[in-house]
């Protein structure tokens, strides 16, 4: 039997629906609406209202990944550290969540903050000043913090459990105390899930129109917003693709750092 | 001690987190006043108008149809992938590895968009066709990814001594590959699966405007205002998550022991 056959099917689904979509993509972004090449869809990012909407998604994901990453962190070392029956129970607890539809998980939040939502009736209630948060970048760093905050927790979670015990003891016998057993040797090995935590929850925060929309009200406009209204309002396919590949730029460094740090392929967190 | 104590108060703070929204949904899918400040009663309307709600119906059978059939046959292309570059030379299924990695590692507004633009130039209506494509397009890695480390763990020999022994080869591959192998296929479909159901910005850029999953139509919903139904809806797909899950974790480990 033909070997080479039998990738025929893979090969020309990914050729079809993934190499020469991404190709069109770059087509539209590097031409105007006759076809003739230009750099004005990319050039775009640098106008006001474009830039504007870039640095806020830039801003808010960068925030977002850092709070993750310092929520996370301490989750996964004590997740890892479980023991017993108990484990995998408390490990499914928090994956739960992850798994309600991720725009229901964006409306509880809605929910919660809106001016006269469950939050501000609580502290009226308690006779507290009222938290107007909804609407505001600080509400759409929460809900990014929310959704993605699995994402962190499930790689650096895959490589804690997978440091040998014997290492941290050896370093404990050769005189580190806890902070130095961390700084020293947990810390290093973990480097592979950090990366790929912080690239799982940077990526999509940086793209999203969803959690914006919903939480920001129409106000706050990412650049994920600017790049959904070019194609399902607007309409102008050129400049969506052009904003698009300015995008892309930014996730292609991201996979390039995050295939050095992770040769193996293994802190893949799903 | 101390340290003790500190891990569970922190396991019990990113637990409130976590859990807050959902249970907030939960009582208020219950609240019969529909101004969420105020506890105007207990109440299953929310619930009976759901079900009597056509537009969300038909969207739920459209999302399970739609994971289905997409998950189904992403299995087959990923795994009849996966047994392929087996034999490839290593460059090659380095360069195609890099392939699968694209959707996975893409923003989704990204393969979002560059679906959709490929749908208009190739003059396909947009509708259940083009949707069932584009997530038969992501699911793909997450099986490929789940079956290639069970196959590489496979021993070749036993293929070959199948053969010897007189086997065909699609007899060799059923008998002696295929079991060795169906975890992972098992686990890649039920990825593929949960992907599909959950996926809302690739199916926001190919869906037709005549047709709806339930992500979509939870965005236009939440866009609109708020409707109590959601909550109800949100309780339903939470509960039976968490019934699954439980299903799911607790009926092998009877096997095994």
């Amino acid at each position: 039997m033909n070997k080479k056959l039998l990738s025929a099917p893979f090969l020309f689904w990914s050729a079809l629906f993934i190499i020469i979509p991404l190709c069109m993509v770059f087509y539209y972004g590097f031409t105007d609406k006759d076809g003739a090449f230009t750099l004005s869809n990319i050039m775009a990012i640098a106008t006001p209202e474009h830039s504007k909407a870039f640095f806020e998604a830039v801003k808010l994901s960068l925030l977002s990944t850092v709070i993750c990453f310092f929520l996370a962190y301490p989750l996964a070392m004590i997740l890892a550290n479980l023991k017993g029956k108990r484990s995998s129970l408390i490990a499914l607890i928090f994956i739960l969540p992850m798994w309600m539809n991720f725009l229901l998980r964006t409306l509880a939040w809605q929910t919660l903050l809106e001016k006269t939502g469950v939050i501000n009736s609580i502290l009226g209630f308690l006779g507290l000043p009222a938290l107007n948060i909804i609407n505001t970048p600080g509400a759409i760093v929460l809900g990014m913090v929310y959704n993605f905050l699995p994402f962190m927790v499930l790689p650096i979670y895959n490589v804690l459990c997978k440091i040998d015990v014997n290492v941290l003891n050896a370093a404990r016998d050769l005189g580190a105390n806890e902070a130095q057993a961390f700084l020293k040797v947990t810390l290093p090995l973990s480097v592979p899930g950090i990366i790929s935590g912080i690239t799982m929850v940077f990526v999509p925060a940086l793209t999203t129109f969803v959690i914006s929309t919903i939480l920001g009200g129409s106000k706050i406009l990412l650049i994920g917003n600017v790049i959904e209204q070019e194609f399902t309002q607007t309409g102008n396919w050129h400049l969506g693709s052009g904003l698009s590949i300015v995008l892309m730029m930014f996730i292609i460094f991201n996979m390039v750092i995050s295939a050095i740090t992770d040769k193996e392929g293994d802190t893949n967190a799903l | 001690m101390i340290r003790n104590i500190t891990r569970k108060i922190y396991i019990c703070l990113i637990f409130i987190f976590l859990y807050a929204p959902i249970v907030t949904l939960m009582v208020l899918s219950f609240n019969a006043s529909k101004t969420r400040s105020k506890w105007g009663g207990f109440t299953l309307k929310w619930y009976k108008s759901l079900f009597e709600n056509e537009a969300i119906i038909q969207a739920l059978i459209n999302t399970l149809a739609i994971a289905f059939l997409s998950a189904l046959i992403a299995t087959v292309i990923g795994t009849i992938a996966c047994i392929s570059m087996q034999s490839m030379k290593k460059r090659n299924r380095t360069i195609l590895m890099g392939v699968v990695n694209i959707p996975m590692l893409n923003a989704e507004i990204v393969t979002g968009i560059s679906l959709m633009l490929l749908f208009i130039s190739l003059g396909i209506k947009f509708g259940f066709l083009t949707v069932l494509l584009a997530h038969i397009t992501f699911n793909i890695p997450y099986v490929i990814l789940s079956v290639m480390p069970r196959m590489k763990q496979l021993n070749p020999s036993t293929y070959e001594a199948a053969l010897d022994l007189g086997a065909s080869h699609l007899k060799a591959f059923f008998k002696v590959v295929f079991p060795d192998i169906f975890p992972g296929i098992l686990s890649g479909f039920v990825m593929a699966f949960t992907m599909s159901l959950d996926d809302f910005i690739i199916t926001h850029f190919t869906k037709g405007p005549g047709i709806h999953t339930l992500s979509t139509k939870i965005y236009t919903e939440v866009k609109k205002g708020i409707k109590p139904e959601m909550y109800a809806l949100s309780t339903i797909i939470f509960v039976s998550v968490l019934a699954l899950l439980i299903l799911v974790n607790y009926t092998p480990k009877k096997k095994e022991k």
